[in-house]
């Protein structure tokens, strides 16, 4: 116990470190930024300029604005958009967190039972026909990027086909389908190679063996017995997933113009809106940092058989 | 006793010379032992799918880089009359590469309208400014290719160095750069990718600087963890023990056995630095217009995919098709180099 203690307490001190320098680093990176964040900015003048700097707070010096920066973070005060009428970020973002948060959930689920299905099948009948057409589905999967998949589904499906809407939030489940689907590739694509190298070896192990002798069907071994096993590992790839939906959601949320905390990102970039950048980074790295760690731990408590590192 | 000497009959005497114990009798010729490259390539042969992909992979970087020899007309060059022309191939009656395209449900010959002279063929069409696709196309691989590259030399060569002395040194050093590896990890790529974008001006150089930054700490952990395992070995015991100094070790007894699982890692990171590129420039935060990149290609592409999808789904293709291949190949050579790497 005490040695899970140690272990849990060291993992968050460096889990906040990691934060905080990224914390510090957008800070000073974002105040190294060429140009100001206002509109027309070409057409202000001097005294107008001074006026909105000090507004915001710019005119400070940078070491203050820093420390007071840091200190509204801490208490959730993200500072205000730049872009959208003095908005607060928190609550911007917080309006745009629910599309992010249903997509992604609904890829990963989608994606990854797939993506399973996909790989036991390949390692049912390795090295066959099936096999080859799965691990060339993975491949493909992973090595075409998400943006072509968006638009090219975007394209067949609402575009030339006209089934589905071609972006927008506005038709409830029906819009969620194509960038689901795009986001879904990648998951799909990881876990089915995954799970194809894992039940490869969890097949020729000597349980399997007898499940066989016992006259079990194929079908049945593979995925009550097999899968078993061959799924804990699966969780290891959970923070590569993380990022790659966090990477795809930029992109595939601007494709289909859907009101989440990508397409906002690219907004705010695109029109230097400090703070909210700012926000985005600070919420990407945070997810990042616990996805991590609570694989580390899942995978700890799941599999005994993973020891902490250090311990004795 | 007697089945040898039924046996012996058959033999004639001629056949039978003396013992003479000085002659040297001939060795067998030994099949002479195969170098390292040889070893590879005899494994590599074996995949059909990186044969097949190493030499579109050769094709297509060949073909890039003699851009300026092969594109028939100036990437930049604008016909402001020949805007948004279709494919047409030389003696290909196909709708789609002829040069046709449907309006308002009818098939209309977009090189007759805008007054293209006969023998004039764009084979990838135009785009808004009546720029050649083709030419486009050639100049954007090329340049996506080499900011690929150079990332991937340039993340290998930090990821070594970092990796190997921390390998090498171990101990108290060892640890904090490992502490700072875990910490820097914890950045989302991408997002460090865009920072740096925003405070350097966008361009090759950015963009190349942006993802090195970014994408050699896994490098370096490889590296890392290979040379901890090799530096326990007898052969670097011997080494040291006649009197090998330490950058010795690492760059001639230590380096060349990991470069197998190095070689892989590069060649899978050559494609993350493409898609990066592509991602980036198709955010529009990536190589600024008019320079033509895959990415901004796609860009271009995607704006008016509606009115002429040819524009986009070129680009796309290309891209997939070299990001397949890179992918592929360097799956077989992980086969090759490395059998046991799991990811």
């Amino acid at each position: 116990m005490k040695r899970w203690t140690k272990y849990i307490g060291t993992r968050l001190f460096y889990m906040a470190l990691t934060l905080f320098i990224i914390t510090s680093a957008t800070f000073f990176l974002m105040n190294a930024l060429p140009g100001t964040p206002y509109n027309n900015q070409d057409r202000l003048t001097q005294v107008q300029l001074d006026m909105l700097n000090k507004k915001y707070g710019f005119d400070q010096p940078l070491m203050q604005r820093y420390v007071n920066y840091l200190g509204n973070v801490l208490h959730g005060d993200f500072g205000v958009s730049l872009q959208f009428s003095d908005q607060p970020v928190a609550t911007l973002l917080g309006q745009r967190i629910g599309p992010s948060i249903q997509l992604g959930l609904q890829a990963v689920a989608f994606g990854t039972v797939i993506g399973v299905f996909l790989g036991v099948i390949a390692a049912m009948h390795q090295n066959r026909a099936l096999d080859v057409f799965c691990s060339l589905f993975a491949i493909t999967g992973r090595s075409v990027p998400n943006f072509v998949v968006a638009v090219l589904l975007q394209f067949i499906f609402a575009v030339t086909l006209k089934w589905l809407p071609i972006g927008l939030w506005d038709e409830g489940f029906r819009s969620t389908i194509l960038p689901t689907l795009a986001l879904s590739i990648s998951p799909m694509a990881e876990s089915c190679r995954f799970i194809r190298t894992e039940m490869v070896e969890v097949l020729s192990s000597d349980y399997i063996e007898l499940a066989r002798a016992k006259g079990m069907s194929e079908i049945r071994i593979a995925f009550t017995h097999g899968l078993r096993n061959g799924l804990i590992p699966l969780i290891t790839v959970l923070g590569p997933m993380t990022v790659s939906l966090m990477t795809g959601s930029l992109v595939v949320e601007n494709i289909f113009a859907i009101p989440g905390i990508g397409e906002q990102f690219t907004k705010s970039i695109l029109s230097n809106d400090y703070y909210t950048i700012m926000a985005v980074t600070i919420l990407f790295s945070a997810l990042l940092v616990s996805v991590i760690f609570l694989t580390d731990i899942l995978y700890q408590i799941i599999d005994p058989r993973v020891r902490i590192e250090g311990a004795k | 006793m007697r089945d040898i000497e039924q046996k012996r009959a058959l033999i004639p005497d001629s056949a039978f010379r003396p013992w003479e114990p000085d002659r040297q009798e001939a060795e067998p010729e030994l099949p002479r032992a195969l170098s390292f490259l040889e070893d590879s390539w005899r494994k590599l042969r074996k995949n059909k799918a990186a044969v097949v992909t190493m030499i579109l992979l050769v094709i297509i970087t060949a073909l890039a880089f003699l851009a300026p020899v092969l594109s028939p007309f100036d990437p930049n060059e604008q016909h402001l009359a020949w805007k948004n022309l279709p494919p047409k191939w030389p003696g290909v009656n196909m709708n789609g590469l002829n040069g046709t395209s449907t309006f308002r449900g009818r098939l209309v010959d977009n090189y007759a309208l805008a007054k293209v002279p006969e023998g004039q063929y764009f084979l990838f069409g135009t785009d808004e400014f009546g720029r050649d696709l083709l030419s486009r196309c050639l100049w954007g691989t090329r340049i996506s290719l080499t900011i690929a590259f150079i990332a991937a030399l340039l993340d290998l060569t930090i990821g070594i160095f970092y990796g190997l002395f921390s390998a090498m040194k171990g101990g108290r050093c060892d640890t904090i750069m490992q502490r700072i590896l875990e910490i820097l990890s914890g950045i989302p790529s991408l997002v460090l990718v865009v920072l740096m974008l925003l405070v350097f001006e966008p361009g090759i150089t950015s963009i190349i600087l942006a993802m090195v930054i970014s994408s050699w700490i896994p490098m370096a952990r490889v590296v890392r963890a290979e040379g901890l395992k090799l530096k326990s070995m007898e052969y670097v015991l011997s080494a040291r023990a006649l009197g090998a100094s330490e950058l010795k070790i690492a760059l001639s007894h230590i380096l060349p056995n990991i470069s197998g699982i190095v070689i892989v890692r590069a060649m899978f990171s050559i494609p993350t630095a493409i898609f990066f590129e592509t991602f980036l420039s198709f955010l529009g935060v990536g190589m600024k217009i008019p320079n033509a990149s895959i990415g901004t290609l796609l860009n271009g592409g995607y704006k008016v995919f509606k009115l002429y999808p040819y524009q986009m789904f070129i680009p796309a293709i290309i891209l997939c098709v070299i990001m397949l291949s890179f992918n592929l190949f360097a799956d077989g050579l992980r086969d090759v180099f490395d059998p046991k790497m799991k990811e």
